[in-house]
């Protein structure tokens, strides 16, 4: 079938550099001694981890559960023992470790029972879900989690589904030697992929460079016999494999700054990843395995199928690193990442490991001033100004880039190849991004704080209010309350200006009560047996109440001295209202 | 000669109604200057600049009472910014009132904590979770390292942990390349 293509403005056309590893078919690499496997190896929430050191783990089992919806999960490879759950070193340019899992291998690889996923019978929903919790994300090199990117669109239908196999950057051919390997299989994963989108036709894009892997790719479609599928051979141009390029190549639509591809019906993704989607539905298993090109300054350049987590030196030392080798890069030479140790592992993002050496890659030349030739722009294949990003990022003003669609770069690194001053042009805009985002950040975190700090200002100013309310409302209900006491005490009406002074009657009250009370008592236990007495009996009774009687006036003495003293100390203290209770004894 | 005063008068009547319409419904509430220089303040709610936080030490400024180089933890491009803003000529932090440190969270060591809440009391963003006899604990998230928790806690158990990069926010540096003294190393690698 012949099919129109179209084209992207600018782009480069470098060496490819495919052949040396495309002689030998994918290798499947042994085991490591050890395996560490991060748990963030995806656009999104950092998996918890579900295993801890000492416990056994089988081959497949999810060790770090996807944490919300924009995650994805992480499986253990192989049967061993998990060593330690620590930071480790990352394959990432900053040099800085993050949460891995460490897995000593027992040799054995024992699966987990393999659950059977119905994903026929299943909602879409659910399928999304198992992907999920399969670990699949893209392998093209983003790895935004896949089940994110497979529901039909908010606008409407999925018209188109690309699955992008143009491998475009120089080096890697793990896509090519996968097309070459499981064509069957991806382009099932692919009407998997189809049926979840509701998408009408299938585009698979191949460069041109690659006339196995297409070959390979039209017979499986011959053999499937969908008439929805098309395996399209677009011409080679680097980056014919980035998504936009792609999408623009193929359908002709060109998404314009702020909008995705989904807008205009067309949903795209990388041939490893429809492969994954396939084995993770069809036949319950995770992903644990991709395809690394190793390549570059390597005695034995080629494919390995490599376990995630494997130390990268490991890979390394199957390929046969040469001795000359300077820098280790993950990635292709245009926009790969500068590897910060051979004990870093692989992970689902690597999809090549180049070695460079001074005669493969010579160092860059000395940044000249720019002269305002204007090639980037020319070879910029999303349309950008890639000289005014440069000024911009490079004076740091960070604003103005942002105008210039400085977040549109994809970082091909175009410009910076046909650069006559050699100005690493993609490191300023890695840099003017990164300073972007920490921003961003930073202002996030202020904006956070203020509103705290607000509310935490007008909480204390209510609190405030709320205490003086309260004591104002308590000392208003006081008088009230005793004034109804004295009422029941007092029969007078206590005025508002007696009710203050009052406020000791009752308990005045209550003493005088609780005194009568003791005289009757007293009175009550007075001797019953002096009615009828002998003469002599009442002489010793009179004797003996002329004793206590002395002795009583001794008594009263004493206390009215001291009784006089304390008069003098304090002679009002009981003074206020002795007419009261007389009152209210009336 | 009557008419034109009645129209002049209708005229200034009904712009007058209109600006005083205006006025009222288009009223600017706050000052915009105020929140133009706390936006640019960190907030970090420190007090350092010897303002009980960062509104009201952007208060201060648009009332031209402190000067722009009281934020420590703004650092030199904070003071860059509010002198962009204001028209004002820059000047370095005065070190009167502390000096730039890196970002640092409060951690407090649970072990040694008597649960006594000062901090909790201190903390200007609401960070610190706990209760009376209960242990404390920072939420490093929400701390915005501004030291205030530290001075009150009777048993110094509070310490200022600077905050260490992560892969998702590190930084790529500034491109810097090492110059090369051309001498006799082109013609050796052009061969």
């Amino acid at each position: 079938m012949l099919r129109q293509l179209f084209s992207f403005n600018g782009g480069v056309k470098p060496d490819p550099n495919k052949g040396a590893s495309t002689r030998e078919p994918i290798a499947r690499l042994p085991l490591p001694p050890q395996l560490i496997i991060p748990l963030h190896q995806h656009i999104g929430g950092t998996p918890r981890p579900l295993v801890k050191a000492g416990d056994r783990v089988l081959h497949g089992q999810r060790i770090g559960a996807a944490d919300g919806n924009v995650s994805s999960a992480v499986h253990a490879p192989t049967s061993g023992t998990v060593v330690a759950v620590e930071p480790r070193l990352m394959p990432h340019a900053s040099g800085l470790s993050a949460m891995a899992v460490v897995i000593e291998p027992d040799g054995l690889d024992l699966r987990v029972e393999r659950e059977p996923f119905d994903w026929h019978a299943a909602t879409p929903g659910e399928v999304r879900d198992h992907l999920r919790d399969a670990g699949v994300v893209g392998l093209g090199g983003a790895v935004f989690p896949s089940h994110l990117k497979l529901s039909a669109g908010k606008a409407g239908s999925t018209d188109t589904l690309v699955i992008n196999g143009a491998e475009c950057e120089p080096f890697i051919t793990c896509d090519d030697m996968l097309m070459r390997s499981e064509p069957l299989d991806i382009l099932r994963g692919a009407q998997v992929m189809k049926t979840l989108l509701a998408a009408k036709q299938v585009l698979v894009g191949i460069e041109d460079n690659k006339p196995e892997a297409a070959a390979a790719l039209k017979a499986a479609a011959a053999e499937l016999g969908d008439p929805a599928l098309d395996i399209v051979v677009v011409p080679t141009r680097y980056p014919a494999g980035g998504a936009k390029q792609l999408i623009r190549v193929l359908t002709g639509i060109e998404v314009p700054h702020g909008q995705r591809s989904t807008d205009y019906g067309v949903q795209c993704f990388n041939v490893a990843t429809a492969l994954a989607v396939w084995n993770a539905l069809e036949r319950g298993e995770p992903l644990t395995r991709r395809i690394v090109t190793v390549a570059g300054n390597v005695e034995r350049p080629r494919n390995f199928d490599v376990a995630i987590g494997t130390p990268i030196g490991f890979v390394f030392e199957h390929a046969g690193l040469k001795p000359d080798t300077d820098k280790l890069i993950m990635g292709g030479p245009m926009m790969g990442v500068p590897l910060p140790g051979v004990e870093a592992p692989v992970v689902k993002a690597t999809n090549c490991l180049l070695a460079s050496s001074p005669a493969l890659f010579p160092p860059p030349e000395p940044e000249m001033p720019c002269i305002r030739c204007g090639e980037c722009a020319r070879a910029c294949p999303a349309d950008l100004q890639p000289f005014e990003l440069y000024w911009h990022s490079r004076s740091r003003n960070f604003g103005r880039a942002q105008e210039y669609h400085l977040f549109d770069c994809i970082e091909c690194g175009c410009c910076a190849y046909v650069c006559p001053s050699h100005i690493p042009l993609v490191d300023y805009y890695r840099y003017a991004k990164s300073e972007i985002w920490a921003r961003e950040r930073d202002k996030d975190a202020a904006d956070s704080a203020r509103e705290r700090f607000e509310f935490r200002n007008w909480r204390a100013e209510r609190e405030k209010e709320e205490k003086a309310a309260r004591l104002a409302a308590r000392s208003a209900a006081k008088p009230v309350a005793k004034t109804a006491e004295v009422a029941d005490t007092a029969t007078s009406p206590a005025d508002a200006q007696a009710a203050t002074p009052a406020v000791t009657d009752p308990k005045k009250a209550l003493i005088e009560a609780a005194m009568a009370r003791a005289r009757a008592q007293k009175e009550a236990a007075a001797a019953k047996n002096t009615d009828a007495l002998t003469p002599d009996q009442q002489a010793q009774v009179d004797a003996a109440e002329a004793r206590r009687k002395r002795a009583a006036d001794l008594v009263a003495e004493k206390q009215a001295a001291t009784a006089g003293e304390t008069a003098t100390v304090s002679p009002d203290a009981p003074a206020p209202s002795p007419a009261e209770p007389g009152d209210g004894a009336r | 000669m009557i008419s034109a005063l009645l129209v002049m008068l209708g005229l200034a009547l009904a712009l007058g109604a209109a600006l005083g319409a205006a006025s009222v419904l288009f009223r600017t509430q706050g000052d915009p200057l105020v929140d133009k220089i706390d936006a640019i303040l960190p907030q970090t709610q420190c007090g350092q600049c010897g303002y009980p936080g960062c509104k009201p030490y952007a208060t201060a400024i648009a009332g031209g009472e402190a000067d722009i180089n009281q934020c420590p933890p703004g650092g030199d491009e904070g003071v860059r910014k509010l002198a962009d803003l204001l028209g004002r000529e820059y000047k370095p932090l005065n070190a009167e009132h502390g000096v730039e440190k890196p970002k640092a969270v409060a951690v407090i060591d649970e072990a040694t904590c008597i649960g006594c809440t000062l901090c909790i009391q201190a903390c200007p963003v609401d960070a610190i979770v706990g209760a009376a006899k209960q242990m404390h604990t920072i939420v490093a998230d929400l701390c915005t390292g501004c030291e205030l928790c530290v001075a009150p806690c009777p048993a110094d158990c509070i310490a200022m942990v600077p905050v260490a990069d992560t892969v998702d926010t590190w930084k790529w540096r500034y491109p810097v390349f090492e110059l090369k003294p051309v001498t006799h190393a082109p013609a050796k690698e052009a061969a």
